[in-house]
């Protein structure tokens, strides 16, 4: 295979997952790295390299357009950057002592994690009354919605922060924005509206994937001549997705999609104990 | 007291419309870099044999420091161009967290100067700490 049909074929497969991913809510490098590795049998550190800088790419062109809408809650997603930015790191570190296989096997959980996440009942209600902390740390916001401004107030602050120090470390240790991990640490534990939960993740999602971006770039994992089919694909496959999700409804498509992708969980799964990566 | 709360919120709206505008540049910028870098570099080696990344080598030291990047951006080289827009792809979400500080500064919020200020302290250990390996 000569470079130009790998590039190719790799921006099709790029573009084909950020049109799921974005379908789906799960984010265009959780796609990337199972089609990296097994499609195209490139070391799972490449790929992860690869992914991370989808993420950035997804979150910051998706974002820009939630934000000017008024409904990301900046301050909230600024105040749990400790937590994921920390973790990040963390998880990044933790990344060069962690074999490959297990990095595979921990990918599968976390897709299947992912997947079951995005089909379950979303919190929609604000809450009234959220807790003294959540106050002091002025996390409370508003959000535009049909029927006018929604006020919501939050609870449980310590959990959140917790959880989504996990999200953290996840997302440095495979690659991937834990989206899913993010939105279950601010729509179950912090009983935030799903709208705002969504799109404040997606927000944070940059920031965190940038804080380990910055690791895996001096350690040689991001290369060029993968990184560029990958981010531009993704990209466009997104923003296609985006248009595409304001024309159709996307149920049918979204646990299809998810079926999918709990395939390709379970190879990961399994190849990651045959010890192919 | 109404007018100046009619007056931070102005200032949270305008914030709000900046982060927007920079993520979009941002990303925009990088796309672009990206995409010239990647075309010179399938003119120059489209028709070579793919390289095996079955087997993990670490990227060559010339693109792994902002140095090597540069270089290899200002001497035209293909994987430089890309490593550049790679470069400021990264960029992108840390100077969004730089204006949401001048925001905060704008708006005297002390508490959310000094939450901004840890998360600029652990993306700055983050490049410079050494956790390369």
């Amino acid at each position: 295979m000569t470079i130009l049909t790998f590039s190719i074929i790799l921006l099709l497969g790029a573009f084909l997952a950020g049109l799921v991913g974005s379908l789906t809510g799960l984010g265009g490098g959780v796609v990337v790295i199972p089609l990296l590795t097994l499609v195209f049998h490139v070391d799972i550190r490449y790929a992860i390299g690869a992914a991370l800088l989808a993420s950035i790419a997804n979150s910051s062109g998706a974002a820009s357009a939630y934000v000017k809408e008024g409904i990301t809650n900046i301050r909230l997603g600024m105040f749990l950057e400790i937590a994921t930015t920390v973790g990040a790191v963390m998880g990044a570190v933790i990344a060069v002592y962690t074999p490959t296989n297990t990095i595979a096997i921990l990918f599968g959980s976390i897709l299947l994690f992912s997947a079951a996440m995005t089909i379950r009942k979303k919190n929609q209600d604000a809450l009234q009354h959220g807790s003294l902390l959540a106050a002091k740390l002025k996390l409370n916001g508003s959000y535009p919605t049909a029927e006018g401004i929604v006020k919501y107030e939050l609870r449980n602050v310590g959990a959140g922060f917790s959880i989504m120090t996990l999200a953290g470390v996840i997302s440095g240790l495979l690659g991937i924005g834990s989206g899913a991990l993010k939105v279950l640490a601010m729509d179950t534990a912090m009983h935030i509206p799903f709208k705002v939960s969504t799109t404040t993740s997606n927000f944070m999602i940059g920031v965190t994937a940038a804080a380990s971006a910055v690791v895996y770039l001096q350690r040689g994992y991001m290369d060029p001549a993968i990184a560029f089919p990958v981010v531009l694909g993704v990209l466009g496959g997104a923003f296609l997705g985006s248009r595409l999700l304001s024309r159709i409804n996307p149920t049918v498509l979204r646990y299809l999609f998810c079926v999918a992708i709990v395939f390709v969980a379970i190879e990961m799964i399994y190849n990651g104990f045959q010890h192919k990566f | 007291m109404k007018t100046e709360k009619v007056k931070k919120h102005t200032t949270d709206y305008d914030i709000e419309q900046l982060v927007g505008r920079l993520l979009r540049v941002g990303v925009i910028t990088a796309s672009c870099i990206v995409f010239i870098g990647g075309l010179i570099y399938l003119i120059k080696m489209g028709a070579d044999p793919m390289p095996s990344y079955a087997q993990f080598k670490g990227e060559s030291a010339g693109f792994t420091t902002f140095e090597g990047i540069f270089s290899g951006l200002l001497s035209g080289h293909a994987k430089g161009i890309v490593q550049f827009g790679v470069l400021v792809l990264i960029a992108t979400p840390i100077m969004r967290i730089i204006l949401s500080l001048i925001g905060f500064t704008l708006e005297k919020d002390k508490l959310y100067i000094v939450i901004t200020l840890i998360v600029l302290c652990v993306m700055l250990v983050s490049t410079l700490g050494g956790f390369a390996g």
